[in-house]
């Protein structure tokens, strides 16, 4: 359990994050989203005690993580996948890491069989593509066998591949009753592996919801319709006040009004139809629109 | 307890030091530029044997020292400049946050690898400029000699833990080496000399260390004389490594990493 308590960092006169209050609960994945700059990192930052927030404060277990003994066997995180020392090897720092918080040998083994490193386990750091740097990253999170997870944009640069194994790991682990956060500016890309979202724009909190909470509040029903007589179904729907858009290949993608209405319709006013399709809701829009008007508060003034 | 002391942390920055390359070359370097100087301040000594001045045959085993501390300077400085050139700071601190405990462990494990390099570059340097010197040569245990090999022990030691200290104070290795080579060697070297300077410069600790290992020239001699003895430039260089160390010790609490 993460809890973060009325969090506030500013550097000089910017604002990074603001009054930020939420928790992560264990037993699911939550996803930690906003777009580039919103704070995201600084917040993950501030958890694992690097930097110091202006006010606020991050409680893991109830405990500040400056306090936590030996912080590897509760919490592990993924920051930058590229802090590693390029002339240490990938067996090397995860040795050094074992070996600050006292955990067998025999663990870094473990983790390097369990995310695929192998043979470039011997190879220098300083070699390793981004996806072998990220596959590093998470071996080390995993080191200590945490209760908490923290993974900051853990799929970057990882190969469809990587992206599939680390998306069952995470469920994988959360089923295990651990607690999940994965941050992400990629919307469509979290809502495969989150059960819960926290959104973020500019420091400050704009949602704190489950999925499906999310996508029923911000996304509109979207039906395709196919005919052979487009204009007079157009004209159908518009009358009864449904917003009608051209679809691919002739289609007809009608918005605020469900599958149901819109059969009953094209029943009553007897139009041909070959095809009433629920179109799924686009989860990348709706968090353009959740998140629209941070960014665009934020364009032109400088980013951190 | 943010200060308190942790054997585990001393294993991990033990591995640390151990498994990358620049720690073997910097070693190296120490121990390479030390005896093969003093071999050739030893042979250069016995050439002109005629016209010395003041001869101490134990100079031509420590002086090259001065310059093979380059080797323990930068070994210091990376030891601590890599953690923010690689970002491996943020690692290091999130898997030992108490500060204190990070760099209690870093240090002393970067201490006992300058003490143990300094002690094997000390006997050998000697060892070996003497056996150049020839028929002039003196031996380890003569009058004076063992307290300036430990002087000479003690001072690189010091002097590489006051490396980690500015370099923790800078966070960058290149900044650290910009400001201590020129104060490590242009004093003793150079400005060192220059009457009006020397009364504020004697202090540096490079200085200290010339003192320690008596390599001063006589101390009766106003050009060379110093304002203080061997136990004077020991307490000068335990005080300016306790400032390096406690700045360094400061700046990792309060800010950022």
């Amino acid at each position: 359990m993460i809890e973060v308590c009325e969090l506030t960092k500013r550097y000089g006169r910017h604002t990074a994050v603001d009054t930020l209050s939420f928790q992560v609960r264990p037993g699911r994945v939550t996803g930690f989203l906003g777009p580039n700059g919103a704070g995201k990192s600084t917040t993950m930052r501030m958890m694992l005690g690097l930097d110091r927030p202006t006010s606020g404060d991050v409680r893991i277990d109830g405990l500040p993580y400056r306090r936590l003994r030996e912080p590897l066997h509760t919490v592990g995180a993924l920051l930058d996948a590229r802090s590693v020392h390029g002339n240490r090897t990938a067996r090397a720092h995860l040795g050094w890491l074992a070996r600050s918080n006292r955990i067998p040998q025999r663990r870094v083994r473990e983790v390097i069989d369990l995310t695929g490193l192998g043979s470039a386990a011997d190879k220098r750091a300083g070699t390793f593509s981004l996806g072998m740097s990220q596959r590093l990253g998470i071996a080390a999170a995993l080191l200590g066998d945490p209760a908490v997870l923290l993974l900051d944009e853990p799929v970057n640069g990882l190969d469809p591949e990587g992206i599939v194994w680390i998306r069952r790991l995470m469920k994988d682990l959360a089923a295990e009753g651990r607690t999940i956060l994965v941050s992400s500016h990629l919307m469509s890309e979290t809502a495969l592996t989150v059960d819960h979202l926290i959104v973020i724009g500019r420091g400050r909190l704009l949602a704190d919801t489950g999925l499906t909470d999310f996508l029923d509040r911000h996304t509109r029903p979207c039906v395709r319709v196919r005919s052979p007589e487009p204009a007079r179904l157009r004209a159908v729907l518009t009358d009864a006040g449904i917003r009608v858009d051209d679809g691919a290949d002739g289609s007809l993608v009608a918005t605020g009004a469900g599958v149901e209405r819109i059969g009953e319709l094209i029943a009553a006013h007897g139009v041909t139809v070959h095809e009433v399709t629920r179109q799924p809701a686009s989860l990348e829009e709706a968090f353009m629109r959740l998140t629209g008007e941070s960014v665009a508060y934020r364009s032109g003034e400088q980013q951190r | 307890m943010n200060t308190a002391f942790s054997r585990a942390v001393l294993a991990s920055e033990w591995t640390k030091i151990r498994t990358v390359r620049s720690t073997t070359w910097n070693l190296a370097l120490t121990f390479v530029l030390s005896a093969g100087l003093g071999t050739l301040v030893a042979l250069s000594l016995r050439a002109n044997i005629d016209r010395a001045v003041n001869f101490d045959p134990a100079f031509a085993g420590l002086y090259s020292l001065t310059l093979g501390q380059l080797g323990l300077v930068v070994f210091g400085v990376l030891l601590v400049g890599s953690e923010y050139s690689s970002g491996t700071i943020r690692t290091s601190l999130a898997a030992v946050p108490r500060r204190g405990v990070f760099f209690s462990g870093k240090v002393l494990a970067g201490a006992l690898v300058a003490l143990v390099v300094a002690a094997a570059t000390v006997i050998v340097t000697f060892v070996v400029a003497q056996t150049a010197l020839g028929p002039y040569r003196t031996t380890m245990g003569a009058d004076g000699v063992p307290a300036r090999l430990g002087g000479a022990c003690v001072y690189l030691t010091l002097i590489c833990v006051f490396s980690m200290g500015v370099a923790t104070m800078l966070r960058s290795s290149a900044v650290s080496l910009g400001i201590l080579l020129p104060l490590l060697f242009l004093g003793s070297q150079g400005l060192g000399n220059v009457p009006a300077l020397k009364s504020v410069l004697q202090y540096l600790p490079d200085q200290a260390g010339l003192v320690l290992m008596h390599l001063t020239g006589p101390q009766d001699d106003p050009r060379f004389g110093h304002g203080y003895g061997p136990w004077g430039a020991l307490m000068i260089l335990l005080a300016w490594t306790a400032a390096s160390l406690l700045g360094g010790y400061l700046t990792l609490c309060r800010r950022d990493a």
